[in-house]
């Protein structure tokens, strides 16, 4: 065969490839439909659940919304400053807990775990079958240990920071062992050849190179914790106190519990006070979030 | 590392130049095993919670069923334990069909919905649709099941349903709660799922597209399959979600156990009751105090079964390729 007899026979071949057939395509174009129309139902749910909240509660969202007590009688007096110093008092609670706890344990499975001892897999399995826990759970949890029996704190501040910090305890241990498994084992190695102990690799090289990763991971269970209302609601956080708390064993409300007991009430004009609070605690973690990202992108080692 | 051998001199503690091989606990290995030791206490605290809860949980059980039968318990058809004298009893059954039944709802929505949203991510949608895509559905699943519940209650049943269904929908009704607790789901499924099928190599779906294979083929009949443990492993985890959903069912939902098949009328679930119960002030030690805990427990029985699964699941489809 001669090129040039190759070449015409290519030339003809490609014809011989049977074209796509009417009904195949017409079946990629219904798929294509149908995915679109997935992708596009959870758009119009989250903008239907966004524009819902925006429409009831903007109306009442006011400087004297965020600065005064609820009350039970008179929607236009009631505001969530309660609602606010609780939420905000049980996410610093549930850092100082959740954090040190969560890192000392994901250094302690990546950086020291021998895999092959019995008690470091009951760990790692452990923590996998904490995450999947029902939130209400750990309400139980809380009520059953802390607000009464052993700890017996009443239901009181520390004891819903407490019980959100074992909620999204195994969600900071997950981020902050896959952020300490970023880090190269090179940037160890390094370490321990120059004479450094492990304990000093760890602090000196390994945390600092996962930082960001762990601060994101952190912020992003934090916002978790703060939108629970299920755990709150069993321990039995209080129903619109018209009182800040004023320490660890004061009795306290937060956020998504006001806008439970407020989307409860008959009155409509309470119901909207639910969405203005929705949109304050949408915003709370909105920021949040966007700290998270800009953390992440900021702060992240590229290796 | 700190386990080897060290020379006794270099730790300064003789000053001499006695060499020995033999391992001196100086200062700072001592230290360290104090840090070895401290961190691993925090990593037992998560077993420790994992012991109260369970603790927490089988204590009241059994105290629970000092009082009731569990064949009352496990096979009774009517759950009204708040009720008084003869009208008391305290069968579950009601409660277990009421999630299963929202739980059913919810996945009917979710399903669907996230594989196609998967299959459309690993497959089809070009890089700049996947980056405005994805934070949409994070940002879903990052809103707190409050403002879904709030959503189901003040506009999806009054203005969607009823708009639908006409008025013989109940203010609280299964269906409401079900399908916003299925894009409360939607997702879970979407994201674990389409990280197996992206995890299915390249070289399947170029096989396949040499063999003349359309795209709708690869991704149903070669990409699907192939990743079809990871996205079992996806649905358990979507449904174990909505059985553990509480709040979107409590203010949704409705408060009363039912073995009704009729979705317009309200269901109550195994989470929302807890949550329902232990809002009132009920004595320590008291039946209706044991009850949460006796729901608590069979509750978390049947997540910690699912999450078995949907770990041994996903275990097994990571060693399917080199």
């Amino acid at each position: 065969m001669t090129g040039a007899q190759i070449a015409a026979r290519a030339a003809t071949q490609t014809t011989v490839i049977p074209r796509r057939s009417g009904s195949e395509r017409a079946r990629e174009g219904a798929f294509r439909v149908l995915m679109y129309g997935a992708v596009g139902l959870a758009f119009v749910a989250l903008a239907g659940i966004l524009a819902d909240a925006l429409a009831d509660g903007l109306p009442v969202l006011s400087w004297d919304f965020l600065t005064r007590f609820p009350s039970r009688i008179l929607p236009d007096r009631a505001g969530i400053e309660s609602a606010i110093v609780g939420t905000i008092y049980l996410m610093v609670i549930c850092a100082v807990l959740v954090v040190p706890l969560g890192v000392a344990t994901a250094v302690y499975l990546e950086e020291y775990a021998d895999r092959d001892r019995w008690w470091n897999r009951l760990v790692e399995i452990n923590i996998q079958n904490l995450a999947a826990v029902p939130s209400v759970v750990y309400g139980i949890l809380g009520l059953a240990f802390i607000v009464r029996g052993p700890l017996s704190l009443g239901n009181v501040l520390l004891a819903g920071g407490i019980t959100l910090a074992l909620l999204v305890l195994p969600v900071v241990i997950i981020v902050a062992r896959e952020a300490i498994r970023a880090v190269p084992p090179s940037i160890r190695e390094g370490a321990l050849a120059l004479g450094a102990t492990q304990w000093q690799t760890i602090w000196k090289q390994v945390l600092p190179g996962s930082i960001a990763g762990i601060a994101t991971g952190a912020i992003l269970a934090l916002s978790r914790a703060i939108g629970e209302t299920a755990p709150l609601l069993v321990i039995g956080a209080a129903a619109s106190p018209r009182f800040n708390p004023d320490g660890l064993d004061s009795q306290f409300t937060a956020l998504p519990i006001q806008i439970f007991v407020w989307t409860q009430d008959p009155n409509r004009a309470f119901v909207e006070r639910a969405a203005g609070a929705i949109i304050v605690l949408m915003a709370i973690l909105l920021l949040m979030n966007s700290v998270a990202i800009w953390l992440r992108n900021r702060y992240e080692q590229k290796w | 590392m700190g386990a080897g051998p060290r020379i006794a001199a270099s730790s300064g503690a003789s000053g001499g130049a006695r060499v020995s091989l033999t391992r001196a606990p100086s200062a700072r290995s001592r230290f360290e095993a104090l840090v070895r030791a401290a961190l691993f206490a925090a990593a037992a605290v998560s077993v420790v919670v994992t012991l109260a809860i369970i603790g927490s949980l089988v204590v009241e059980t059994v105290a629970f069923f000092g009082d009731v039968k569990w064949s009352d318990y496990l096979f009774g058809t009517k759950w009204t334990p708040l009720f008084a004298g003869e009208q008391q009893s305290f069968g579950v059954l009601p409660l277990v069909w009421g999630t299963a039944y929202l739980s059913l709802i919810a996945l009917a929505v979710a399903v669907p919905l996230g594989l196609l949203s998967a299959i459309y991510l690993a497959e089809y949608a070009p890089a700049r649709v996947r980056r405005v895509v994805k934070p949409v559905l994070e940002t879903l699943a990052g809103v707190p099941t409050i403002v879904f519940g709030y959503f189901a209650l003040t506009f999806f049943t009054p203005e969607v349903l009823r708009g639908f269904f006409g008025t013989e929908v109940n203010q609280f009704n299964a269906l409401s709660a079900g399908i916003i607790m299925g894009f409360l789901v939607l997702p879970t499924i979407a994201s674990v799922a389409e990280d197996a099928m992206s995890a299915v190599p390249q070289s399947l779906r170029e096989g396949a597209f040499g063999m003349g294979a359309g795209k709708l083929t690869v991704a149903l009949r070669i990409v699907f399959p192939a990743a079809l443990s990871g996205i079992v492993a996806a649905l358990i985890l979507g449904a174990s979600r909505a059985i553990g959903e509480t709040v979107i069912v409590l203010i949704a939902g409705g408060q009363t156990a039912s073995l009704g098949l009729d979705p317009r009328e309200g269901h109550q679930t195994m989470a929302a009751f807890i949550a329902a119960t232990s809002r009132g002030d009920i004595p320590t030690g008291s039946i209706e105090f044991e009850t949460i805990f006796v729901v608590g427990f069979t509750l978390l029985v049947l997540t910690l079964i699912l999450n078995f699964f949907s770990i041994r699941l996903v275990r097994r489809y990571r060693q399917v390729y080199e």
